[in-house]
C-alpha cells in the first residue's frame, strides 16, 4: 500500500490531538487539585481562586488547542495535497 | 460529516456580497438584544419594572465582577465587556434553538471579536497612560524583550480567537459523531455539556479580555 499525502496528513492529524493532549490534561489535572487543596483550606478565597483558576485553566488548554488547530489545518487546509 | 469547519456556509447573496449562516444568526442576536435592551431601558423609573429589574440586576453582576478582575473604576469597560459577555453568551447557546447553529462556531465571528479587543487594549491603554508611557512598557523590564513583548501580544489574540473558535466548533462535531453512531437518547448529555461549554467559554473570552485590559491600563487604581 502506497503512503500518499492525505493518508500521512490522517495520520499526522490524529498523532498531533493525542499526544498535544496528554500534557494539558495532566497540567490541568494539577492546577485542578491545587485548586481543591486552596479552596479546602480556606473556603472564604473561594471567588478569587475559580477566577484565576479559570483563567489558567483557558492558557493551559491553549496548548492543545494548538495541536488542533495544526490538525484541522492538516486536514482542512493542507498546503501540499494539492 | 465532511463538512470543512473552514469553508463559508453561504445562505443567500446581497447584491455581490454574499452572506452567510454566521452572519444571519448574527444580525438576528444583535437585534434580540437590542429590542430587549430598548424595551427594559425605555422608560426607565425609579420603582422599576420587572424587565428593568432583570436588566439592572445583570448590568450590577458584570460591573461586580468586572471590578474584581480589573482591580478599579469599570465602568469605562463596561459596555465593550459586558456586550462581549452576553453577546457570547446568546451567540454560543443558539445551537439549543433546532436549526441554528452558534456563529462562533465558525472562524470569522471569533477573529472579528477577538480583533476588537485587541485594538479596544491598545485604545485603553493609551487614553489610561498616553502614548510614550504605554510604549515604554513594551521595552520594560529590559530593551532585549522588545520581539518577546510584541509576539505575545500577537499570541495572546490568536489563542483567544482559536479557543473559542475551536471549543464550539469541536462541539458541534462531537454532537454530530454520537448522533451518527447512537440514535435516539445518547446525544442529550453532550447537549447539556455543550451549554455549560458554551457558558463556560463566554466566561473565559470576558474574563481573559478583562485581565488583558487590565494589564494594559496598568499603574494602581482607586
Amino acid at each position: 500500500m502506497e503512503l500518499n499525502v492525505q493518508m500521512l496528513s490522517i495520520i499526522g492529524a490524529a498523532v498531533a490531538v493525542s499526544f498535544g493532549a496528554i500534557g494539558p490534561a495532566l497540567g490541568e489535572g494539577r492546577a485542578i487539585a491545587a485548586a481543591m487543596d486552596a479552596i479546602a483550606r480556606q473556603p472564604e478565597a473561594a471567588g478569587t481562586l475559580s477566577r484565576t483558576l479559570f483563567v489558567g485553566l483557558a492558557m493551559i488548554e491553549t496548548m492543545a488547542i494548538y495541536c488542533l488547530v495544526v490538525a484541522l489545518l492538516l486536514l482542512y487546509a493542507n498546503p501540499f495535497a494539492g | 460529516m465532511d463538512t470543512n469547519p473552514l469553508a463559508l456556509d453561504i445562505l443567500f447573496s446581497l447584491g455581490p456580497v454574499p452572506i452567510s449562516r454566521a452572519v444571519v444568526t448574527t444580525w438576528v442576536i444583535m437585534a434580540l438584544l437590542t429590542s430587549v435592551s430598548w424595551l427594559g431601558a425605555r422608560r426607565a423609573q425609579v420603582h422599576a419594572g420587572a424587565l428593568q429589574t432583570v436588566l439592572e440586576i445583570v448590568v450590577e453582576t458584570l460591573e461586580k465582577q468586572i471590578r474584581e478582575i480589573i482591580r478599579r473604576d469599570p465602568w469605562p469597560y463596561l459596555p465593550l465587556l459586558g456586550t462581549l459577555f452576553i453577546f457570547l453568551v446568546v451567540a454560543n447557546l443558539s445551537a439549543v434553538i433546532p436549526g441554528a447553529k452558534p456563529p462562533t462556531g465558525h472562524i470569522e465571528t471569533p477573529a472579528a471579536l477577538a480583533g476588537i479587543v485587541f485594538l479596544s487594549v491598545h485604545f485603553f491603554g493609551i487614553r489610561s497612560l498616553g502614548t510614550g508611557d504605554y510604549l515604554k512598557r513594551y521595552i520594560k523590564p529590559n530593551p532585549i524583550l522588545l520581539p518577546l513583548n510584541v509576539l505575545s501580544e500577537l499570541t495572546r489574540t490568536f489563542s483567544l480567537m482559536i479557543r473559542l473558535f475551536g471549543n464550539m466548533m469541536s462541539h458541534e462535531f462531537v454532537l454530530a459523531i454520537v448522533v451518527f453512531l447512537a440514535g435516539l437518547l445518547l446525544p442529550i448529555p453532550f447537549m447539556l455539556l455543550g451549554i455549560m461549554i458554551g457558558i463556560i467559554q463566554a466566561y473565559i473570552f470576558t474574563v481573559l479580555a478583562a485581565v488583558f485590559i487590565g494589564a494594559a491600563v496598568g499603574g494602581e487604581a482607586e
